[in-house]
């Protein structure tokens, strides 16, 4: 490296402004470039004269990785540079601070913390999506968009499933952020998005509650205790914290990556149906376990290298616990339809045992203004909706917090349904289309709208019909 | 600039049809030949002719050990390489034989290099299977791309800033980037012979512009080769591998 950056310095037309953060690892500066008008930012790696192996492979790691990466939750690469000269990325600017603004406000209140966690867990589904494990999320790696969408910045650490992995070839000491690091993690497990999981459960707990379930270790045999020291319950600390919320915060950051929360669309799924998230003993415990509990894991984690390996790839992982929207219609006329559309999902429910099934009915209503003279009609009809949908979805055996039912309202049913799936990105549409007939061909149905524009694979379920003679 | 990487047809035209018509289909504007063209295969000659059509209309070409072998009967080889060789001998036209003696041992194009089999020393035909083989290479040669074959299994190493070298795990689903603060070796696997464990043509795409490699393998008419192989009278052997690809 040739070149050190400092204000005013000029590299392949980007000229070099304030310096807008010093970290451990590298500095941020404010660049322009005279061929591109936005906001941007320029990352330049702190390499220390002689060895310092580390950086350079999480710069290198984070070239690799970044530039395949797309979409709102992510910056956008605009420019990198080697090391014959000066090593950089140049990424798009974004608005503001990083979450770690808001941690020192926190305790936040809840209904600003469920906002934040579900910004949070569609970001990381969007990542795990597109194979890349993130592995050192943290409130300083977490920023937003101007149109809302948080964005996940710093992949020095990640690890992409289809790319060599250079710090798992390389290094063999544990790497992330103490405290939000997960137990695997620091047995040198890289490949299991739980992880992340394990680190929005950490970022959670600290919004809600302003500190840290595992504290702040200086030292690996500090993180090393995690293994088997359990955090103090989040209502322990905030008792106006719903159960529901202890429950979510609890399950992420199990210790044993088999129990936590599979994905960050199951948690997405919970924080967007609260009321619904089955409450285990994980709810209501109240202090943090007693001394022969702790040393109990203890004993049964000293000799642990290794927790059960997941699938290899992030797709399969994903794959394995997805989110099924079924969206059904209630009324007599279509009875036998929505029989086969619980058979269509009961025949999902064989293959993948751990999806979570979110049962959906639309109430097509008029325009606003119309409907809100009916709304003690109108809630009734909700109401009682509800019950039906209930009565239907039931009927899959799930245990609670693995169903849930919603009811939408719109004049656009299509839409409403679209738009729903989005929201808690469903990885899978079943619902029913009827019988075809001339008036749905020339105006189009519902089912026809979804399948055209659902963020995501639809089935659709038909009654067989008769041929024609 | 998209150059597609071949090594390694060993006269199996089938294999070597289907991967050039892959490469075709994925757009390369440039073809390289790591070299043994000939050996093993039942179809030296259409092979030979094959890449000397290529290289008229601009392929780049390198010398294989089994090429060489043709005219220089001295080289050291395990007796089914020998039979093989000696099998394919008297099926080249003069021309052919030429052809394959004048071929260059090693070729470069910008700041890449491309040799059948270790760089470090190319007429020795030394494999390079591991990192320590790589090192030798990356110590002898400045460029920062170099190909080779000889091996008949894909692989890939980088030489970092600090001079160290590193295998890398090859995957098939996705291109791979070539990060320029490291040099990369790529050991392009078998158009006509793979050994690691895929009966399918192997070569791989280096799109320039992108800095990308991405490893790919081809289906061929492998039931047609067999029954050449064995029509010819070559050795089962021979079979037996094409259809383990190993």
């Amino acid at each position: 490296m040739k070149t050190r950056p400092k204000t005013g310095l000029e590299i392949d037309g980007f000229t070099l402004g304030d310096m807008l953060h010093r970290g451990g690892f590298a500095t941020i500066w404010e660049v322009t470039h005279p061929d591109h008008p936005g906001k941007m930012v320029m990352k330049v790696p702190t390499i220390l004269d002689g060895d310092d192996g580390p950086t350079i492979v999480g710069f290198e790691t984070e070239q690799m990785i970044l530039p395949r990466l797309s979409g709102p939750h992510v910056p956008k690469v605009i420019a990198a540079g080697d090391f014959s000269d000066m090593p950089y990325l140049v990424t798009e600017k974004l608005p503001g601070g990083p979450l770690q603004d808001l941690i020192r406000e926190a305790p936040l209140p809840i209904e600003r913390v469920v906002e934040l966690g579900r910004g949070m867990a569609a970001m990381l589904h969007e990542l795990h999506r597109q194979h890349v494990i993130h592995l050192d999320l943290k409130p300083g790696n977490v920023m937003w968009r101007e149109t809302g969408e948080m964005v996940a910045i710093d992949y020095g650490l990640a690890r992409h499933d289809q790319l060599p992995d250079l710090l798992a070839e390389e290094f063999t000491i544990p790497m992330g952020t103490f405290p939000y690091i997960a137990p695997e993690q620091f047995l040198r497990q890289r490949n299991d998005l739980r992880s992340d999981i394990f680190a929005l459960g950490v970022m959670l707990y600290e919004l809600a509650t302003g500190k840290l379930p595992f504290g702040h270790p200086q030292t690996l045999r500090g993180v090393r205790k995690r293994l088997w020291r359990d955090p103090e319950p989040p209502r322990a600390l905030n008792p106006d914290l719903p159960p529901w919320f202890q429950e979510i915060v609890l399950r992420a950051t199990e210790i044993d990556p088999a129990v936590r929360t599979r994905s960050a669309a199951q948690i997405l799924f919970d924080l967007e149906h609260p009321d619904q998230v089955e409450l285990t003993a994980r709810a209501s415990r109240e202090r943090r376990d007693g001394f022969w509990a702790v040393q109990r894991r203890r004993w049964k984690m000293r000799r642990l290298r290794r927790f059960a390996a997941p699938p290899p790839l992030v797709a399969e992982q994903t794959a394995r616990a997805p989110v099924l929207m079924a969206a059904v219609d209630l009324s007599p006329a279509m009875e036998p339809l929505s029989g086969r559309v619980l058979q269509a999902v009961r025949d999902i429910l064989i293959i993948r045992p751990e999806a979570r099934v979110a049962c959906v009915n639309v109430i097509r209503t008029h325009r606003i203004g119309l409907d809100q003279a009916t709304d003690d009609e109108g809630n009734h009809i909700h109401i009682s909706r509800l019950v039906a949908l209930k009565a239907w979805g039931q009927r899959l055996g799930l245990p609670e917090g693995r169903v849930t039912f919603t009811v939408l309202e719109g004049p656009d049913p299509g839409a409403e349904l679209i738009d729903h799936a989005g929201r808690i990105m469903a990885d899978h549409v079943v619902m029913g289309a009827r019988a075809n007939s001339a008036a749905r061909r020339y105006l189009g149905s519902v089912s026809s709208q979804v399948v055209a524009q659902a963020p995501c694979s639809v089935t659709i379920v038909r009654i067989p019909q008769p041929r024609e003679g | 600039m998209l150059i597609a990487v071949l090594s390694d047809i060993h006269g199996n035209r089938e294999a070597f049809a289907a991967a050039l018509e892959d490469c075709a289909e994925r757009g390369a504007g440039r073809i390289v030949l790591l070299g043994d063209i000939v050996g093993y295969g039942p179809d030296p000659e259409w092979c030979t002719d094959k890449a000397r059509e290529l290289a008229g209309a601009g392929a780049i070409l390198v010398k294989g050990n089994h090429d060489s072998a043709i005219d220089t009967p001295g080289e050291s080889m395990n007796p089914v390489a020998r039979a093989a060789i000696d099998w394919t001998r008297p099926r080249l036209s003069a021309g052919s034989r030429r052809f394959l003696a004048d071929l260059p041992l090693t070729a470069t194009l910008g700041e890449t290099l491309f040799v059948h089999a270790s760089a470090h020393s190319p007429a020795d035909w030394i494999y390079v299977t591991g990192e320590r083989q790589a090192m030798a290479s990356f110590r002898t040669s400045e460029a920062r791309a170099i190909f080779c074959g000889h091996v008949h299994v894909p692989a890939l190493y980088s030489c970092d800033l600090a001079g160290r070298v590193h295998g890398h795990e090859v995957t098939m689903a996705a291109s791979l980037p070539l990060i320029t603060s490291r040099r990369w070796l790529m050991v392009a696997g078998s158009v006509g012979q793979p050994r690691d464990g895929v009966p399918q043509a192997g070569y791989v795409l280096y799109d320039t512009d992108r800095k990308e490699i991405s490893f790919r393998r081809v289906a061929y008419d492998l039931a047609t080769t067999l029954r050449k192989l064995r029509a010819a009278g070559l050795p089962e052997a021979l079979a037996t591998r094409l259809m383990a690809g190993k």
